[in-house]
């Protein structure tokens, strides 16, 4: 029987800038132009771009700064770099993602000025280099971002300092009953409120921890799932969205791609926020988790702070949210994303001791990148959730 | 295949325009031919509607704040300083630094206006109340 991918995708559009030296221009620029010859190849606009596979020898962050230098909110995003075959690696994924239907249109881009930098000052394999970057203002990156989201959400909502305080309290509760957190002392709303400020309106405590740690994963398809010795946790849903790189480019600071991504993966799943037993989100700070609550539809917008502020997400409210205790309280190794997963997993197996939701059978995984840039909302059912 | 020796794409791309301004000592935005919006910052094809044409005019500086914060800093680290996302009367939204003023008295909502200034020997767009 033929694969799965044989004769499932084709390419349709192809674009070239000139070669050699291009002087005056930065890598984005190069490819943009090469990205719009492509799609005007193809009969097609930017917009109708909605899965976007770039690699780049400089920037971690690369694909979302792509995506927003290019305006566009992909359904889909890929940055995998290994090496100089990237760019057919990206062909096989964007086929994958194609066959799925997590993309329609899938757009595999590169510029480079490598020859120009020679000369210059800056430099795309430089994090501070040009192409519009607000490095130049020295920020105090990722805290002042999440700063300015806290700040806009007070202003527009009413939200308060003492709501933000609550997440790190409630968080802290979970904490306690994990033996494997590091912060297990008690915390008050007076500790975070009194705590050194690092970036106003943001304290010590409304600040995830900063760890060494691994973590990993394994997965098989649901046919085999079976035939493993731990429960599985099936895959019900799944929705990725990135609206931005930098923080001066989201659209709405109050409104984060996970009102995308939460929608899409809601839809996959055939389920709705009333059926999510337990809720792991990446809390890098306090204001994450009120902005998630919101946009992945566990309130109306506005309503995270007195959602928090009533004690819903602690031990014994109505959502159970980071019952490990987040990054906030259990472990934060610069990037948090495997553990949401891992405590999602736990929570259906039944394996989380005194922190363990009773007949937890759906779990919603939600992690965040960049700067509130990228969300991607997993939704995954023990075997009586299929 | 396109030619691409002529046309939108020709010669030194937007960044570099942008930068001359600065030197220049020209606040310069980019304004697509096809939406009219400004394209901020400036790219190389707009990021509202995947133009490539677009033409510059210089900023009239005037801009309001969007979010603010200050970043607590020791004393001997050059103390407190604010930094901000400004939103431009033409439209577009950058981050950047309130200077001339206590960091923490630049509030949402406050009008401001731009200047070039410059940091470690990097020009740049800064801001002062308005």
């Amino acid at each position: 029987m033929a694969h799965e991918l044989r004769g499932s995708a084709a390419i349709v559009g192809i674009g070239l800038t000139e070669f050699g030296e291009l002087p005056g221009k930065n890598h984005l620029e190069v490819l943009a132009e090469a990205s719009h010859y492509a799609l005007a190849d193809a009969g097609l606009g930017m917009q109708d771009v909605d899965g976007l596979f770039v690699s780049s020898m400089g920037r971690v962050f690369h694909p979302l700064h792509a995506a927003e230098y290019l305006g566009i909110q992909p359904s889909h995003i890929d940055g995998t770099n290994v090496g100089g075959s990237s760019f057919v690696n990206c062909v096989q994924s964007a086929a994958m993602a194609i066959r799925t239907g997590v993309c329609n249109v899938a757009l595999i881009a590169y510029g480079s000025t490598s020859r120009s930098n020679r000369k210059r000052k800056f430099r795309e394999g430089n994090p501070n280099a040009g192409a519009f970057h607000a490095s130049e203002y020295q920020p105090r990156n990722p805290i002042i971002s999440y700063a300015f989201a806290a700040a806009r959400h007070m202003h527009e909502y009413g939200t308060t300092r003492e709501n933000l305080a609550q997440v790190a309290v409630s968080t802290r509760q979970w904490a306690m009953k994990n033996p494997a957190a590091e912060m297990r002392d008690p915390l008050s709303i007076e500790d975070v409120l009194g705590a050194r400020m690092i970036c106003d309106p943001l304290t010590l405590f409304d600040c995830c921890l900063v760890s060494d740690a691994g973590a990993a994963i394994v997965m098989v398809s649901a046919e085999r799932a079976k035939d493993f010795p731990q429960k599985p946790a099936y895959l019900l849903g799944i929705g990725s969205a990135t609206t931005h790189d930098q923080i001066a480019q989201m659209p709405d600071l109050t409104v984060t791609p996970a009102a995308q991504s939460g929608p899409r993966a809601f839809a996959m799943a055939g389920l709705t926020p009333a059926d999510i037993d337990v809720a792991e989100f990446y809390d890098a700070f306090t204001i994450n988790t009120i902005l998630f609550l919101e946009d992945l539809g566990f309130c109306k917008k506005g309503e995270g702070g007195a959602f928090v502020g009533d004690g819903n997400i602690g031990p014994g409210g109505s959502l159970p949210v980071n019952t490990n205790g987040g990054g906030l309280s259990c472990v934060h190794p610069g990037m948090y994303g495997m553990f949401v997963t891992i405590e999602a997993v736990e929570q259906l197996r039944g394996q989380c001791g005194e922190r363990q939701i009773e007949g937890a059978n759906i779990a919603l995984a939600n992690g965040n990148g960049g700067v509130l840039s990228s969300q991607v909302t997993a939704i995954y059912g023990s075997e009586a959730a299929l | 295949m396109t030619d691409t020796n002529a046309g939108p794409f020709a010669g030194p791309g937007p960044e570099q325009h942008f930068r001359e301004g600065l030197e220049a000592g020209e606040y310069r935005l980019q304004f697509c031919d096809d939406c009219s919006k400004n394209i901020y910052y400036p790219r190389a094809v707009c990021n509202h509607c995947g133009s490539p044409n677009s033409s510059w005019r210089i900023a009239s500086g005037k801009g309001t704040i969007y979010s603010t914060s200050v970043e607590r800093t020791k004393p001997e680290a050059g103390g407190d300083k604010n930094i901000a996302l400004i939103d431009l009367e033409e439209g577009g939204r950058l981050m950047s630094r309130v200077v001339d003023m206590e960091p923490s008295d630049v509030t949402i909502g406050m009008a401001v206006e731009a200047f070039i200034g410059e940091i470690d020997g990097t020009k740049l767009i800064l801001f002062r109340a308005a």
